[in-house]
């Protein structure tokens, strides 16, 4: 068994308040192998972020299963064990630190878990050395920058060890600079550590470093693929009212005049290449 | 103007009074509050202080802070020292129509003011030298026999240590409010104190909703970090009293003693 993150026809209804319901995910079937970097695209509504809750039972499913590492999410008694083996870092880093102090705040998780004061030191300094803010372990979160604190909310998710890592928007409320930080971090997370990364995002530049995406539209799976593969479908991207990464963009304008580019380009460098070998 | 708020703040430091063990610390702000009491002349004033000024200079913290600690209480302070001086019958000094000034009058006005800038004073370096999480963990384990009693202790810490945390937070948004209102117009500076309290609403309303949205968010995500009450709950922090702990222990007793033994002299 290689999925870490199974979903079977998965719906998830909700109530208005005239007792209509309607479905924020409907029928979704999704695998997530160990060690993949998937991101979930999707325009506001889509149902990513009710999907990112079902990943580590936020929310159960109203018809449908989600498995984590084989343990369904419905099951109460495994809840702990789910929610230590795929993790989740939220939007707002400020709504997610608990402590007044650095390493205090990253060892929330280990006290809940009842972890012996030696071995919580060891997991908080390797954590914060993994992000990379080992040496504010004494600052004060408030005082730090956007990214900074990002930072310090993912050393709080790794210290617990997670396989599997589910970050809902992490870099929406950031600066460029702060997103880079995040971005930069959770890319070694996949690729150093091997931990399972699910990153939710609307940023295509963010989408296109990952190994796989899904998009969302409506409460269901669009697109399914590597990144190449699906940003090449301009047209069906628009459909789900998304747009495309630059460089798509301009090959595929450039193609509608008749070009005949290859219109998979992901980097700026790449992209360059083929206008510059079309130019000349 | 929000930034002077500063009863509650931390100042990280590794001071001799930084490392004394919170729950030693928060007995000791509780015996001075005591000894404060039973002060009753200039000398046993003068001695808690002076006691007050070491912690000060031992901790390192600026003395510019400690004042701008006493800025939101500047009223209290003001009229406490009016009704005292007006108020106390005696010896009359000073007379006009229905206002009096009398000698013991004077002398209760300075007791009261000295009294509660000292008790301030005193009690906010426990919490500029103590990291909130250090306090409620001391009064925690200080307050624990209390469980048996089935008073929700960890519960109640929990609850205080969250608020500290988010006392930074929620002054930063509420300025951001303020200049967001401001841009729109907003006129906070004139008109009479019900004009202004009126004045206020547009700021409360967003930051209460804010607020309330940042607990729910902070409850998922701590659920998330497995947190399920103070049942089988460690903690990083290991507290062990030693020698400082004993220094300071001593050191304290023997001033808050003789300012008890005074006080009764009436010195």
């Amino acid at each position: 068994m290689t999925e870490i993150i199974k979903a079977e026809n998965l719906t998830y209804a909700y109530h208005d308040e005239n007792g209509k319901s309607y479905f924020a995910l409907n029928g979704i079937d999704l695998a997530i192998r160990r060690g993949e970097f998937v991101t979930i695209l999707g325009h506001n509504g889509s149902g990513k972020s009710t999907l990112a809750c079902h990943l580590n039972a936020i929310r159960l499913p109203s018809g449908g299963k989600v498995y984590v590492d084989m343990m369904d999410t419905a099951d109460e008694s495994k809840l702990y064990d789910i929610r230590r083996t795929c993790a989740m870092v939220f939007q707002n880093p400020d709504n997610q630190i608990v402590a007044s102090v650095v390493e205090e705040d990253v060892a929330f998780a280990l006290e809940n878990m009842g972890l012996p004061p030696a071995e919580i030191r060891r997991r908080v300094d390797d954590a914060l050395q993994a992000v990379g803010m080992y040496p504010y372990c004494r600052h004060a979160p408030h005082k730090l920058s956007g990214g900074q604190k990002q930072r310090v909310a993912i050393a709080g998710v790794i210290a617990m060890m997670p396989r599997c890592i589910v970050f809902d928007e992490p870099t929406a409320m950031l600066d460029p600079a702060g997103r880079k930080e995040v971005m930069q971090v959770i890319r070694e997370l996949n690729q150093r550590y091997g931990i399972t990364v699910i990153l939710i995002t609307h940023h295509m530049d963010e989408a296109a470093q990952a190994g796989r995406v899904v998009v969302m539209h409506q409460g269901q799976i669009l697109m399914d693929g590597t990144p190449r593969e699906i940003f090449s479908q301009v047209e069906r991207l628009r459909q789900a009212s998304l747009s495309v990464p630059q460089t798509i963009e301009v090959l595929y304008k450039l193609n509608k005049q008749g070009a005949g580019l290859p219109a998979d380009a992901l980097s700026v460098s790449e992209c360059a290449d083929i206008l510059q070998k079309y130019l000349t | 103007m929000l930034r002077d708020i500063t009863i509650g703040q931390f100042f990280p430091g590794n001071s001799f009074v930084h490392r004394v063990d919170p729950r030693v610390k928060l007995v000791l702000v509780i015996a001075m509050i005591i000894a404060l009491f039973f002060a009753g002349g200039v000398v046993s004033y003068l001695l808690i202080a002076t006691y007050e000024l070491i912690v000060i200079w031992v901790s390192r913290i600026h003395f510019k802070m400690v004042v701008r600690g006493l800025k939101p209480i500047l009223f209290i302070i003001i009229f406490t020292a009016i009704l005292n001086l007006f108020y106390t019958p005696g010896d009359v000094l000073w007379a006009w129509h229905f206002l009096h000034i009398t000698k013991q009058g004077i002398f209760t006005a300075i007791q009261m003011v000295a009294r509660i800038m000292l008790l301030i004073i005193g009690t906010s370096m426990l919490t500029y030298t103590t990291s909130p999480i250090d306090l409620t963990d001391a009064l925690e384990r200080l307050l624990s026999p209390l469980k048996r009693l089935r008073v929700p202790v960890h519960e109640l810490a929990m609850i205080m240590s969250i608020a500290l945390r988010f006392i930074p937070t929620l002054i930063e948004e509420t300025e951001k409010i303020i200049s967001a209102q401001r841009a729109r117009g907003a006129d906070f500076e004139s008109g009479n104190i019900i004009q202004r309290a009126r004045a206020m609403v547009p700021i409360l309303v967003p930051l209460f909703i804010s607020a309330f949205r940042r607990a729910d968010e902070l409850a998922t995500a701590m659920e998330c970090r497995l947190y399920h009450g103070g049942e089988g709950r460690t903690r990083l922090k290991q507290l062990h009293i030693c020698w400082i702990d004993y220094l300071a222990i001593f050191i304290s007793a023997l001033i808050f003693g003789t300012v008890i033994v005074l006080g009764r002299l009436g010195w």
